[in-house]
């Protein structure tokens, strides 16, 4: 990954590839836990494609963003765990 | 009515104002049947905010409101998490001095009522409520107001009508009132009291109530926990809710247990029609969004209607219906029969038993709307 960019995940720097989605980077990273149920079960993308609305994240500080819908950024921020 | 045979009471409705007065006679040792022509909470009940708040549009208002939420005050403990009861406080903003001046009025009313406040200024406001426009006059914090959720209460109410005997069938269609009875599709149901409880559709049953449809657009967001803590509403709300106006809208915004956040609110004349009316829906979430200009950042993920049973004289209707011997009337209670539920059905369940109610009946009596129709 020589050509990898930077994100920050839960305040943690991440190197990604670049071009791929959000939700990509994160499983590319053995990362599982995307957002919570009302209940508190994990949730993690079903669909890959924008329908199902289970892999919500929270990117730059903006709550419920599809992380299977956006391409990483440099310097892009991402919370995730969290109620949203 | 120890040593004597228990009585049979049939309640038509399981909504909360149904549920509650079911609950209230099986305590009194009625042998209840519950009536609902689809399931529990399917009408009313589930379509609106879940307002337990005190309101002055009238002194008999304050005085149910407030006799009921002592009420929910004393089931609380018995409430289970079905209810999502949030004692999140009500929030009544005022956007300019004259504004301020009717907050400070309802304060003073609110202390004769002993009923707890306390006025923020625009500093403490923004501290409380940080998504709120800045340049607000101040509010009014009425602390004992709560959030619920009714089909959940509902649910909790009807679990406590059958632990003292009382039997819900659902799917059962009432065609009728008789004298004394229902008459369902194959068969009379008798009863020594009737319940008409079945909000905006009891004229249906009782023809001469004046009760009529009064919709209501709600929109409910995605779960953004911290948006709001308190439910707010501006000052402007119970002129809105006052005038029998063909359509009009308020801010009134509730933090729900489940981080989302639900916004209304409209109210229009047009009859059964439940489509979404768009022009409404938009002019209720700008009316929102003026005050709490962030709001368009968040992502409604559903809206829906819904119909209020209203009355002309804005009280509901409870008591004794005289033209039909065994008929008792609980219906009519526009946007507060999440609050005045417990109220309600203790009013009726005590004027069933002959005891003299907390509060005074009278203003509430069904009655009046055939004095009204002879006068």
């Amino acid at each position: 990954m020589s050509d990898a960019i930077e994100i920050v995940v839960n305040a943690k720097v991440l190197r990604v590839e670049p071009g791929v989605t959000v939700a990509s980077a994160l499983l590319n990273n053995d990362h599982h836990v995307f957002r919570r149920s009302t209940t508190g079960e994990v949730r993690a993308p079903v669909c890959g494609m924008g329908i199902c609305y289970e892999c919500r994240v929270t990117i730059n500080d903006v709550a419920h963003q599809r992380a299977c819908m956006v391409t990483v950024e440099h310097g892009m921020r991402v919370d995730t765990g969290s109620a949203a | 009515m120890n040593g004597a045979r228990r009585s049979d009471a049939i309640v038509v409705g399981a909504g909360i104002v149904g549920a509650a007065c079911a609950a209230a006679l099986a305590r009194d040792g009625w042998r209840v049947t519950i009536l609902e022509r689809s399931f529990a909470s399917s009408g009313t009940t589930s379509v609106g905010m879940g307002h337990l708040v005190v309101m002055d549009d009238s002194p008999e208002q304050l005085a149910l409101t407030k006799y009921s939420l002592r009420q929910w005050r004393e089931l609380t403990p018995t409430l289970d998490r079905r209810a999502e009861l949030d004692a999140c406080g009500t929030l009544w903003v005022a956007e300019d001095e004259s504004q301020l001046a009717a907050l400070r009025a309802k304060r003073d009313l609110y202390a004769t009522a002993d009923v707890a406040t306390e006025v923020l200024d625009p500093r403490a406001l923004s501290e409380a409520e940080p998504h709120l426009r800045r340049d607000l006059a101040g509010a009014l914090r009425v602390t004992n107001d709560s959030v619920v959720y009714p089909p959940g209460a509902t649910l909790g109410l009807l679990d406590d009508a059958r632990k003292h005997g009382a039997v819900l069938r659902d799917g059962i269609g009432v065609e009728a009132i008789v004298p004394n009875g229902v008459r369902l599709a194959s068969e009379v149901l008798r009863a020594d009291i009737v319940v008409n409880a079945t909000g905006p559709w009891a004229p249906r049953l009782t023809p001469a109530l004046p009760i009529t449809p009064r919709k209501g657009h709600l929109a409910i967001t995605d779960r953004y926990p911290t948006f709001c803590r308190h439910q707010i509403v501006e000052l402007g709300y119970l002129t809105s809710a006052h005038v029998m106006t063909s359509e009009s809208v308020a801010f009134n915004i509730q933090p729900r247990s489940t981080g989302q956040v639900l916004i209304g609110s409209s109210r229009e004349l047009v009859g059964w029609d439940a489509q979404i009316n768009r022009e409404i829906l938009r002019r209720m979430l700008q009316r929102a969004s003026h005050f709490m200009p962030r709001l368009g950042d968040l992502s409604v993920i559903r809206c829906w209607t819904g119909f209020r049973p209203a009355t002309p004289d804005k009280l509901p209707l409870i008591g004794r219906w005289d033209p039909i011997p065994g008929l008792w009337i609980a219906a009519g209670h526009e946007g507060l029969g999440i609050t005045t539920s417990l109220g309600t059905a203790q009013l009726l369940a005590d004027q069933i038993a002959g005891r003299v109610p907390e509060i005074d009946p009278a203003p509430f009596s069904p009655m009046r709307a055939l004095a009204a129709v002879h006068s």
